[in-house]
């Protein structure tokens, strides 16, 4: 099919205009590329001449950084094993058992975690932190993340388990097995595209977050890479640039690293029902 | 195996009596179909004596044993499910193998005996692909190789030839049935397909609205349904049911019906019964019994054609009579009928059923009474 003038003139303003837009948002992505490469970094996109890994050798000398994503590690899987262990026995149990008003339950539980790890609760969180004698310690950062994401992760499970007949559990306990076998055996392979997907929403969550541990942690060997990026900042307050570009490509490494390794192992698709 | 026994099991969902006050009972090696129409209660019942579901009152027992309250582990039973429910994560020999690993089984035991009995059903072949890498008939048979791995006290089946297609379901009715008659199972077999209730069944319970309407074998089902629910229910197509009005003169029984004529039957004390009741009743006649008669001749009914469907070996004739109600006749001929012609059909006074009032079939004499 032959293009008309005005049709052909029309898409390649088209493709232009796409062009541009999708440039507008890769240079910042680039400057994050090239910058941690470049010893001269600053704000503005240069290409890195030459290329050194300079930046990376100050980073990895400053044991405080090291010892923050070390710190991170800590409080996102910790805090990760908590919500995906609770979460997938909460969901379940509120998904296959017979209790009344369980639909009340995790709306309401849903409804109280926009506020709990929400900003407005940040006074209460700290007093009860403090009261338990737990500020300055992981476990206090691992437990607030926990009971912020609980009520969503058991949501998102619930909903995903209530997708799952029930018939496999049945059919598992109707050929001997126990409930606590179905369970194992059965029904948490089934779920556990379900339960992944909250554990990798739950670590980006903790991983990223800056509020929780800033206001809980005092010293600096507790703090975590997302509120110790803010030592690469210079008395009078400025960036300084290079170490901030080569700490900030190391901080996001383990966010995109379970991303690729969770879409490969698991491809982010779920077991369906055998019933076409 | 073992016997299966109901004690008067009423189960209620909030208010809703899903199944209500059924006793019966099923003897070792016997094959039993729990029939009847979508939401009559079936499962429900099913799922009692496997232990998934808990009646309200009533007691379930099995060989002997009041299993009520056991938990279905405990209960020695296997059961197909209507959606096969194989776990998607296992291949097919640990899939078949599962009740064994469960019963603490070594592998290579588990193994050899999931190839003996998938080699039987033919799916040998497949045993390490996912449930989701074979066909629907394969799947199917997977789950009936898992229910078949290990002995059972009673087999229960939940409508497990739903989902194939009409071929697939033919052939594996017919393996069940070679299997019945080869084990001597006790199954109880769920379905709302009275075709397959006939093929299987050493006994049908047709049930309705939770409760069971008759329980006899298939040729006692078809040759005298108990109710108009099962005349109709049970045949393919179902029976004919005329309403008729009922009068006594000579001994004799004389009904009457637009189009109908029909000698007098002979008086029975069920018909004495019945007319205390009322003179409206309900006469049923099986397509099959019904054939081209000439006009006015006795024991004929007539009416308009209405359809005159070609089946290949026979044909479906409905005629429409004048208050709009039809029949279906099962024909051999392959004789064109116009559409709205006069059609006169007749039948065999020894092929006539008669319903009461209330819909309950009138006993002839000799016959035992329901
Ligand atoms: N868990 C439940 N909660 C409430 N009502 C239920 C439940 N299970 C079944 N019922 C109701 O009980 C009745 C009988 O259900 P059952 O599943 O036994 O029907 P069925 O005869 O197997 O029907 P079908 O042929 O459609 O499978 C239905 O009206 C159904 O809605
Ligand atoms: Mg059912």
């Amino acid at each position: 099919m032959k293009l008309t003038l005005p049709a052909f003139v029309g898409r390649i303003a088209f493709s232009a205009l796409a062009a541009l837009i999708g440039a507008a948002f890769a240079l910042p992505l680039l400057w994050f590329l090239f910058a941690p490469f470049n010893a001269r970094a600053e704000l503005g996109l240069a290409v890195p001449d030459p290329w050194t890994l300079s930046n990376f050798v100050t980073v990895f000398g400053n044991s405080f950084a090291v010892q923050a994503l070390w710190n991170s590690l800590i409080q996102s899987v910790g805090g990760v094993i908590l919500v995906g262990a609770a979460a997938t026995l909460a969901a379940y149990a509120l998904s296959r058992s017979s209790l009344p008003g369980k639909g009340a339950v995790t709306y309401i539980l849903l409804l109280f975690s926009s506020v709990v790890s929400g900003s407005a609760a940040m006074v209460p969180i700290f007093l009860i932190v403090s009261a338990a004698g737990l500020i300055d310690t992981h476990l206090a950062v691992i437990l607030t993340f926990a009971g912020g994401l609980l009520p969503t992760a058991m949501f998102i499970l619930r909903d995903f388990i209530d997708s799952i007949p029930k018939s496999y559990e049945e059919s598992a306990m109707v050929a001997g097995a126990s409930p606590v076998q179905a369970f194992f055996d059965v029904a948490l392979p089934v779920i556990r595209p379900g339960i992944v997907v909250v554990v990798v929403w739950g670590f980006v969550n903790i991983w990223g977050s800056f509020l929780i541990p800033f206001i809980l942690l005092r010293s600096d060997d507790q703090m975590p890479a997302s509120v110790a990026i803010y030592s690469f900042y210079s008395e009078a307050g400025t960036p300084i640039v290079t170490l901030l570009a080569a700490y900030s490509l190391i901080y996001s490494l383990p966010v995109i690293a379970l991303y690729l390794f969770v879409s490969w192992k698991f491809g982010f698709r779920f077991f369906g029902g055998i019933k076409a | 195996m073992a016997s299966v026994e109901f004690r008067n099991v009423t189960k209620t969902f909030g208010s809703f009596n899903a199944v209500s006050d059924v006793s019966f009972s099923i003897g070792d090696g016997e094959f039993v179909c729990l029939l009847g129409p979508s939401g009559c209660g079936k499962t429900t019942s099913l799922r009692m004596i496997a232990g998934l579901e808990t009646p309200s009152s009533g007691q379930v027992l099995i060989g002997g044993e009041d299993v009520t309250h056991y938990h279905p582990k405990d209960r020695q039973i296997s059961m197909v499910f209507q959606d096969y429910a194989l776990y998607p994560h296992m291949n097919l020999a640990d899939n078949i193998a599962y009740p064994l690993k469960v019963r603490g089984k070594s592998v290579s035991d588990r193994h050899g005996r999931a190839k003996e009995v998938a080699d039987v059903l033919k799916i040998g072949h497949l045993l390490d692909r996912l449930p989701s890498q074979i066909s629907g008939g394969q799947q199917q048979r997977t789950s009936l190789a898992r229910a078949l791995v290990y002995p059972s006290q009673v087999y229960l089946f939940d409508e497990p030839l739903s989902n194939l297609d009409a071929k697939l379901r033919l052939e594996a009715r017919g393996f069940l049935n070679h299997l019945q008659r080869d084990m001597g199972m006790t199954a109880v077999y769920v379905t709302h397909d009275q075709a397959e209730a006939m093929a299987l069944a050493t006994r049908i319970a047709v049930m309705d609205q939770g409760r069971i309407v008759q329980y006899a074998p298939p040729i006692e089902i078809y040759r005298r349904p108990a109710t108009t629910f099962v005349a109709n229910f049970v045949g393919n197509p179902p029976m004919n049911l005329v309403p008729v009005e009922a009068m006594q003169g000579d001994g004799q029984l004389r009904l009457a019906a637009e189009g109908l004529t029909l000698g007098g039957l002979a008086m029975s004390s069920g018909i004495e019964t019945a007319l205390g009741g009322g003179k409206a009743l309900t006469l049923g006649i099986r397509p099959e019994h019904l054939s081209i008669a000439a006009p006015g001749a006795v024991n004929t009914i007539s009416g308009k054609l209405f359809a005159n469907e070609n089946m290949g070996p026979e044909s479906l004739v409905t005629i429409e009579r004048a208050d709009g109600s039809r029949l279906t006749a099962r024909i051999f001929t392959d004789e064109h009928i116009a559409l709205d012609e006069d059609v006169t059909l007749g039948f065999g006074s020894e092929h006539v059923h008669l319903f009461d009032g209330a819909g309950v079939r009138i006993a002839a004499d000799g016959e035992q009474a329901l």
